[in-house]
């Protein structure tokens, strides 16, 4: 299986009939995704790449059992259309926008509690599961399907990662981009939990940033889950070790603010967590290999806990291994 | 988008709260006047840049050289000379570059009388989604080193955003009114509650993201005053608020930022030697970290978004060449929608419109990559195709380090 999003998922469009809407609406198609209707206030009853489109998202779904929504409106408008789909009970809502109000979210985020629905976004790439469904910007044929789950922030690091993962022959359950905001809806925890649950996930790649403090809760979530047996293996990259404090850089949640919010702080608590940290962006593919070769850290865990003995042996195989991958490389 | 300590009293002030009189100066010639209408005699004149600690910052030049860029003054001519000094001067503190801001405002305000200081925020809690409203009954001094030294000192009350209101209620100021020692039936604990209440409502209204009074003054005769006032607002929220992006103090930003926000580029100057030109910022800040992981150091932060016109990747190269430091350049860019052979044609013909100053090294991967890179390698121009990541920064840092060589040996020329 893969998560959220497979063959059966039923896509309408918010803002179909714009130029953003347009275009990616047709290159889902082209990828097979179910898309099944638009909706654009004002345009009920109008027809868009062949699709029917809608004055309201609960006429659409009403008449054509959309399971997911994917949002392309502009940021004025796109909370508002955002909550219209919460309020219409859709599952999965996939918002593209960037550059939607923070008081804005933080009424959706209210509007989502209690509600029956996903939001993932705003201001991301959107969710693929290789080979079934494409909701969002991400490049099609980059992916490729497999076992590696994928949950980043970012967008074209996304796909710089995927990319690796391919090359390398491993392919992906289902790559989720959680966005670049500071509130928003799914995020690292959700996401992993979603893969740790999924028969057909069997590592999972995690490509964060500076700022906030999901990546050190998700670290942690991982940990818990290996030492409690449920565990998989996992590869993290952070981005950001050479921001400079207090600047934003481009994304408006990648800023440094406290201690915990740096890329070394989120670095040494993956660590911690048994991930395979990639500390070279180039490195993404290899961690994730190492990653899978490794195991769970669980079985290291207790291997530590044992006796100090069993760790002193493991250790410097190990790092002769990471010499050897990475010889000629100049490293920090 | 930051706001000036006088545009943030000013906001205030509207809203009810008290702040001290005071006026703005730009001008030196109409310090003497401005500071006339104040009540002294000691009066207060603090430079107006955007950035912190300007009280323990330090002037670079001027008659204030080695003093810092908040005085307290005794009397009008006093007060007038000071702004007079401060007017055109270079600040540099914690939070400024190196080389400081130049002061081009200044504002003078009537002293407090002063019986406690107190922290007042409100800002995001993104772990909560939530507004949230920090306090503490030591003001004055950072909340950073607040929260290292005594994180207990902080009392946080988060908004609940479905109330009317922004999230009000009479137990948030209760609750703060306690734990900074306010007798819940006295005078200034209703001030309080009336001033928390404003600010709640100026939050919402005017879609700040960050509100911070420190001080905020509790005064001798018991009432509430913000001493200063630090305001953010929320970039993404302008377009409803024309009257604050009206604010925007263009002098605070680099040239070069200015620039590029006309483009459409998100664009932050470093100190390192290598430009870069990367579409989304992730991958941007990723590549900064391989630049200096090659043994180099990135010369700016530059996401040049989804759609890389050769426009756009023109004023990017105009951009990042504004900076002298810059030895080489670095573009890299995942083509997913955005096609590489587009990307291509627009980095030709960009580097032949420009003319190149300096080696440039592009990677291209992604949709149609192939047919990018052929186009560079068929253009003529000195472009150095890179085809893994890592191989992009070595090359990049290496072609940086024979520049800075050849500059070396060509001064050294010179000077014999």
């Amino acid at each position: 299986m893969s998560v959220l999003v497979d063959k059966r998922t039923r896509v309408l469009c918010q803002g179909l009939t714009g130029a953003q809407g347009r275009f990616h609406g047709e290159q889902a198609l082209a990828y097979g995704t179910k898309l099944v209707a638009g909706v654009t206030p004002g345009k009920g009853g109008a027809e868009c790449l062949g699709l029917p489109v809608f004055d309201g998202v609960a006429e659409a779904v009403a008449a054509t059992r959309a399971t997911a929504s994917v949002i392309y409106v502009p940021p004025p408008a796109a909370a508002d259309a955002i909550l219209e789909s919460v309020d219409a009970g859709v599952g999965l809502i996939v918002c593209i926008t960037e550059g939607i109000p923070i008081l804005d979210m933080l009424r959706v985020k209210r509007a989502l509690t209690g509600s029956g629905s996903i939001l993932i976004g705003p201001n991301c790439p959107g969710i693929i599961t290789p080979g079934a469904c494409k909701i969002g910007i991400m490049p099609g044929p980059i992916h490729k399907r497999g076992p590696i789950g994928v949950v980043s922030r970012s967008g074209t690091l996304t796909y710089e990662g995927v990319w690796q993962l391919t090359q390398s022959g491993l392919g992906q359950s289902t790559c989720i981009g959680i966005g670049g905001d500071p509130v928003h809806g799914l995020g690292f925890c959700e996401s992993l939990e979603l893969f740790l649950g999924d028969d057909e996930t069997e590592g999972i790649l995690l490509i964060g940033e500076i700022g906030g403090h999901e990546e050190l809760e998700a670290a942690r979530l991982l940990r818990d889950a290996a030492r409690a047996g449920r565990g998989k293996p996992f590869a993290a990259f952070i981005a950001g070790r050479t921001a400079p404090p207090g600047r934003r850089m481009g994304h408006a949640g990648a800023v440094i603010g406290g201690a915990e919010e740096t890329a070394g702080a989120k670095i040494d608590a993956l660590r911690r967590a048994g991930a395979s940290v990639a500390l070279s962006p180039a490195d993404l593919g290899l961690a994730m290999r190492k990653a899978l070769e490794r195991g769970v850290s669980s079985r290291r865990s207790r291997a530590v806990k044992v006796k100090v003995k069993a760790k002193t042996k493991a250790k410097p195989k190990a790092k002769a291994k990471t010499k050897k991958a990475r010889s000629g490389r100049p490293r920090r | 988008m930051k706001l000036h300590e006088y545009q943030a009293k000013k906001l205030l002030r509207a809203e009810g709260v008290r702040v001290p009189d005071g006026v703005v100066v730009s001008r030196p010639e109409r310090a003497e006047a401005a500071v006339a209408k104040l009540k002294g005699p000691t009066l207060v004149v603090k430079a107006q840049i955007h950035a912190g600690g300007r009280g323990k910052g330090k002037f670079l030049d001027g008659a204030r050289r080695g003093k810092g860029g908040v005085a307290v003054v005794k009397g009008h001519a006093e007060a007038a000379d000071t702004a007079r000094q401060m007017l055109g001067a270079t600040l540099r503190t914690l939070q400024t570059s190196e080389n400081g801001q130049t002061v081009r405002k200044v504002w003078i305000e009537e002293a407090s009388r002063i019986a406690r200081e107190l922290y007042l925020s409100i800002l995001l809690d993104r772990a909560r989604s939530r507004l949230v409203i920090v306090a503490a009954a030591e003001g004055g001094m950072g909340i950073e080193e607040l929260a290292a030294e005594k994180p207990d000192a902080i009392l946080r009350v988060a908004l609940e955003p479905a109330l009317p209101g922004g999230g009000w209620s009479l137990y948030v100021a209760r609750r703060l009114a306690l734990g900074l020692g306010f007798p819940i039936r006295s005078a200034t604990a209703a001030d309080f509650a009336a001033l928390l209440r404003a600010l709640v409502a100026l939050v919402q209204k005017r879609d700040l993201s960050l509100l911070e009074l420190n001080p905020l003054a509790v005064l001798e005769d018991g009432t509430l005053a913000a001493l200063d006032a630090k305001v953010q607002a929320d970039d993404s929220a302008l377009f409803r608020h024309p009257d604050l992006a009206r604010l925007e103090d263009p002098h605070e930003m680099a040239a070069a930022e200015r620039e590029a926000r006309i483009h459409d580029l998100s664009y932050v100057k470093l100190d390192g030697e290598i430009g870069c030109m990367v579409n989304g910022a992730g991958l941007a800040m990723a590549t900064m970290d391989l630049i200096s992981l090659a043994g180099g150091e990135p010369a700016n932060f530059l996401d040049v978004g989804g759609g890389a016109s050769q426009e756009k990747v023109e004023a990017a190269f105009r951009i990042i060449l504004r900076d002298r430091a810059v030895k080489a350049i670095l573009i890299n860019i995942f083509g997913g929608i955005m096609r590489c052979d587009v990307i291509a044609e627009g980095v030709v013909a960009a580097a032949r419109a420009r003319g190149l100053r300096v080696p440039l090294v592009v990677r291209l991967e992604g949709t149609k990559a192939e047919e990018g890179r052929r186009i560079l390698a068929s253009s003529g121009l000195a472009i150095t195709p890179a085809e893994g990541l890592h191989e992009a920064a070595v090359l990049a840092v290496e072609a940086s380090r024979s520049a800075k060589a050849r500059a070396g040996r060509g001064s050294a020329g010179r000077t014999r």
